[in-house]
């Protein structure tokens, strides 16, 4: 197809889809409008559990399933970005250079990194209470350890992060998720039914039964999946090139 | 006061994103990326949505953007890379492990 | 207008998109423009989760009923999709490295040449 043509279809398709979503908008509920049955069941059943962030609620254990099945998501990409991204026999590794850092950088780096750190913590650990959760605190905290990066150089970030480490806490986060399912089934009712624990006093750290615990699998899965992706693309930036003479040229396919 | 906020926010994410397609070069549309992430994290606060809000400005303004300049920079720096005329040299041999936004712009020749 | 506009912005970011999506010449730029349709679903679910006068659902420092809030289940799913999003997009960007490094080249269309 040449280009030309190419376009005509695109513009042809962009018209017709626009059409049908601007239609579509007309006939969706008004926006700011008052009826939101399942918000307001929501935020009942979370009540119940006493759970102050409903959203956390929603996500570990009105919906705990579907926080399984998109956990499970993000463990198959980091997965598939491992295998992608090895180092393969036509690549050698190169030892980076030691980089020259500008004192104020490094300076402000290194006093954001423990406060940056420390934010990302707390808001993992606070998911059930306040806006946060282990999706959000994690990539906080993962983000935070590559302050390192700006702040030193590259080996200095490698000191800290065994990839392997990060790997297999990665897989325990997926596990324990599974497994605090199972353990409710265990106890006699449904999978990923928050029975397992009391629900505890309103608006403090032990509330909402097992929200707290899958909120912390899901925290340290997410902050591994993020360390363990950087590392990955990190290495290949940073590291990993392509050996002076290669084997092949990239046209001449196997 | 709200609907003022909210227009005004949506608006932005509009021209946002609309930069984000229209900038071509992908170092520089990983910036508008994080300004877009940005002014969505500023719409979901305003939609009062704290936790997402969160979210996407962990996501959208530090971590997308990182991914893709350093995969540019990995793509880039392949010595016969014949990309769109622009990445033929490297910068690979004297690699300097700085930021690398800097290092990508040293690729562009700025 | 202010009933449909969030709805507008959010056909908007995604037509925008996909345009850019379609056209793209570098395939890092494209997996940029699939991040921006990302977005769209995230503006179009919060809008219609949110509530006139509503505020966020947390009940930490709101005593319950006092005060309407906005949905809380549009919320829960366009959160988990922001950070699983990003390790998509990884996904893809590690394909793209995987693409430059047989081809030597992220352009789509001398991609499609190669195979001729």
């Amino acid at each position: 197809m040449s280009r030309r043509l190419r376009m005509w279809v695109l513009a042809l398709g962009l018209a017709g889809l626009a059409a049908l979503l601007g239609a579509a908008c007309f006939e969706l509920p008004d926006f700011g409008g008052d009826q939101h049955p399942y918000g307001d069941r929501a935020v009942r059943a979370a009540l119940s559990h006493h759970t102050a962030n409903v959203v956390s609620s929603v996500n570990f254990d009105l919906r705990a399933l579907d926080t399984l099945g998109e956990e499970s998501i993000l463990f198959g990409a980091v997965l598939g970005t491992v295998v992608l991204l090895r180092q393969t026999r036509d690549e050698r590794h190169v030892e980076p250079a030691p980089a020259r850092v500008s004192p104020p950088v490094r300076r402000y780096a290194l006093y954001a990194l423990p406060v940056t750190l420390v934010v990302g913590l707390y808001v993992v650990a606070h998911g059930q209470l306040s806006p946060g959760g282990g999706f959000q605190g994690g990539v906080v905290a993962a983000t935070a350890l590559h302050l390192l990066y700006i702040a030193v150089d590259y080996r200095a970030l490698r000191r800290i992060r065994p990839v392997g480490r990060y790997e297999v806490a990665d897989a325990a986060g997926e596990a324990a998720f599974v497994v605090l399912g199972a353990a409710a089934m265990l106890g006699g009712s449904a999978f990923l039914a928050n029975s397992l624990l009391p629900y505890g006093e309103f608006n403090t750290l032990a509330s909402g039964g097992t929200v707290p615990l899958l909120n912390a699998a899901i925290g340290m899965e997410v902050a591994s999946a993020v360390v363990v992706l950087l590392a990955r693309f990190l290495d290949q930036a940073v590291e990993i090139e392509e050996s002076p003479k290669p084997p092949s040229t990239p046209t001449s396919r196997e | 006061m709200d609907d003022v906020l909210i227009v005004i926010t949506l608006l932005l994410v509009a021209a946002s994103a609309t930069a984000a397609v229209a900038v071509r070069d992908p170092v520089r549309q990983a910036l508008v990326l994080s300004l877009l992430g940005l002014t969505l994290a500023a719409l979901f606060t305003v939609l009062q949505a704290p936790d997402v809000a969160l979210s996407q400005l962990a996501v959208g303004t530090a971590l997308t953007p990182l991914l893709l300049t350093l995969a540019v920079r990995k793509v880039h720096r392949r010595p016969h890379t014949r990309d769109d005329g622009r990445g033929g040299e490297t910068t690979g041999s004297t690699e300097s492990a700085g930021a690398i936004e800097s290092a990508a712009a040293k690729e562009r020749g700025e | 207008m202010m009933h449909v506009l969030p709805y507008l912005v959010a056909a908007w970011v995604f037509l925008v998109g996909c345009y850019g999506l379609a056209t793209s010449r570098n395939l890092i730029h494209a997996v940029g423009c699939l991040a921006v349709c990302q977005s769209a679903t995230y503006v179009l679910l919060l809008a219609v989760g949110y509530r006139d006068g509503g505020t966020a659902p947390v009940f930490s420092d709101l005593e319950p009923g006092s005060r309407p809030v906005v949905d809380p289940v549009v919320q829960a799913l366009a959160l988990t999709d922001v950070v699983v999003g990003a390790t998509v997009t990884a996904l893809l960007l590690a394909l793209v490295v995987q693409v430059a490094k047989r081809h030597g080249t992220v352009d789509p269309d001398e991609l499609s040449e190669l195979r001729g």
